[in-house]
């Protein structure tokens, strides 16, 4: 049944007005070194409801892409579009799950699973349930009145899921959410976030370094060049779901996307390289 | 408690070196008087209740100087963090004026306020507003500034960041700022009320000085330590365990 709908979403695709739009987008630093093109000439549609998955090697953009798309930072040049309108400024309903998390030490974890609604102005008892759902959801229940630092990596990434979804945004940019979780419990938020994706038609933009979990999750994943970030591939992965990360099928799809960015992370190396050798 | 028995048996040999000294008869008794002298003065200050009136003329008087300072140099310093404008004009000019001692204001004061209570609430304010304000503007720059996009991401906005991002987050600042302004502010109003009839514990010292009474003088220098101790662990060490239990930060020795 899965396999069906997401067929129909991918022909669907093409007709309805893109939840962001990305045009010709540019981000330069200003560094000691000289301006540095972080990005360079992004045109990207995200279709609503898609599952867009962004992989490439360490710093050639992926998380100041995901803040362009959140509204927290300006292109340089080039423009983006959410739901047909020029984003401008933070948008309340993109929802970031940060690559540091960003989690708020001086709250307890329910609080800080609160902190969005609160902003939203949304009533103590409510919110507060909504919180312990959310907390349930992510398997932490026992630790609501527990501090940040008390948790372990892996438990911190839970609580930034949570925060993230209690707020039940319609964009949710997950900047390598799942990265310091062991297999198991990567593998049951997989299965959790896939549910609450094909329940809720979040749009979802998710940054990974791992192929594999790119084609696990994603509609489509894209896969960026290093300095200047552009893009270099972009797959619509075919798979029905639900995906499963030992599928042989999966591995396949994988192993092609893994031939692309191996390529990037060996131009980075050399970059990095050169740069030692001239400085 | 092991840390108590410490320093109750170092103050006790504190103690017996003083006794010592004084049985040596070094000084004359009024210049060097015994701790039992003193404690007879401490006895006879509270009992006939000058003591009494004097921490809380004191008190009062701290309370209104230090809680003004406090608001506005939290204030201030927001203000400074928040703008590059008032940071290059204010932010300076605060810097500089925390070199003066705060004794250096009185003369200013009185030309201003007389020789009156507000003489001395100014000194005690512009004795600790400076460390307040820097404290809170180095607070707010030392925030990271993930904690600021995640909660603009998360719907913050405008007065909100301040009120449930930036504030908190730089509360371990602050915190330093507010314990460093207290010690400012208890050691301006001591040296405001030496100056004239104030009736605070400072003339209090001045009077154990009149009456060439040395052991009045320590009496009061002792409870003038205690006040400012007390305070110190009562309130700040509270406060200051509790923001690094939250914050999981390495417990001070
Ligand atoms: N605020 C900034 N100022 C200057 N340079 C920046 C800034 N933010 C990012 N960069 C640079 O932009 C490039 C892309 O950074 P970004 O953090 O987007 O990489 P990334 O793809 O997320 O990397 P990683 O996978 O390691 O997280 C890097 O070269 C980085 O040094
Ligand atoms: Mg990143």
């Amino acid at each position: 049944m899965s396999t069906i709908w997401a067929r129909e979403r991918a022909e669907s695709h093409p007709k309805e007005q893109p939840k962001l739009h990305l045009k010709h987008v540019t981000r330069l630093f200003q560094t000691p070194n000289g301006p540095l093109t972080a990005l360079d000439d992004i045109s990207l549609n995200v279709a609503e409801g898609e599952f867009l998955c962004l992989v490439g090697p360490s710093g050639c953009g992926k998380s100041t892409l995901l803040n362009l798309m959140a509204g927290l930072d300006r292109p340089t040049e080039g423009e983006i579009w959410k739901d047909g309108e020029r984003l401008d400024g933070p948008a309340t309903d993109h929802i970031m799950i940060f690559q540091e998390l960003g989690l708020f030490p001086w709250l307890t974890v329910r609080e800080n699973v609160e902190f969005g609604l609160r902003m939203r102005g949304v009533a103590k008892p409510e919110r507060q349930a909504r919180a312990r759902e959310y907390l349930r959801l992510v398997h932490l229940s026992h630790f609501e009145r527990s501090y940040i630092h008390q948790l372990s990596g892996g438990m911190k990434q839970r609580v930034a899921l949570a925060r993230a979804l209690a707020t039940d945004p319609a964009v949710l940019l997950m900047d390598e959410p799942f990265a310091a979780l062991d297999a198991q419990t990567r593998d049951r938020l997989h299965e959790e976030l896939e549910r609450i994706w094909t329940e809720t038609r979040k749009t979802i933009v998710f940054v990974t370094h791992n192929v594999r979990e790119a084609v696990r999750l994603g509609d489509r994943v894209v896969v960026l060049t290093f300095r200047p970030g552009r893009i270099k591939t972009a797959l619509t992965v075919k798979l029905p779901r639900p995906r499963h990360l030992e599928d042989p099928h999966l591995a396949l799809v994988a192993r092609d996307l893994l031939v692309q960015l191996k390529e990037e992370i060996s131009r980075s190396a050399k970059e990095e390289y050169r740069d030692e050798e001239s400085g | 408690m092991k840390k108590a028995a410490r320093q109750l048996l170092f103050y006790l040999f504190l103690l017996l070196v003083w006794q010592l000294l004084f049985q040596r008869k070094l000084w004359p008794p009024y210049l060097f008087p015994s701790p039992t002298m003193v404690g007879e003065a401490l006895w006879q200050g509270f009992s006939d209740r000058t003591f009494l009136v004097g921490v809380t003329i004191s008190m009062r008087r701290i309370a209104l100087g230090y809680g003004f300072a406090v608001v506005l140099g939290v204030v201030l310093g927001f203000l400074i963090a928040a703008s590059d404008f008032l940071e290059a004009t204010v932010g300076g000019l605060v810097l500089s004026l925390q070199s003066l001692p705060s004794i250096c204001w009185l003369p200013l004061a009185i030309l201003w306020f007389g020789l009156s209570e507000r003489a001395i609430l100014f000194v005690v304010v512009m004795g600790s507003l400076l460390s307040v304000t820097i404290n809170t503007e180095v607070g707010v720059r030392h925030v990271p500034k993930l904690y600021r996009m995640a909660g603009r991401n998360l719907g913050a906005r405008g007065f909100g960041v301040f009120a449930h991002v930036l504030f908190p987050a730089s509360l371990p600042h602050l915190v330093v700022g507010l314990k460093q302004g207290w010690a400012f502010a208890w050691r301006s109003l001591i040296s405001g009320e030496m100056i004239f009839v104030s009736l605070g514990l400072g003339h209090l010292l001045m009077v154990g000085r009149d009456l060439n009474d040395m052991s009045q003088v320590i009496a009061v220098m002792i409870v003038i330590m205690a006040l400012g101790q007390l305070v110190d662990q009562l309130i700040f060490r509270g406060v200051e365990s509790r923001i690094r239990n939250r914050w999981g930060l390495a417990r001070e020795v």
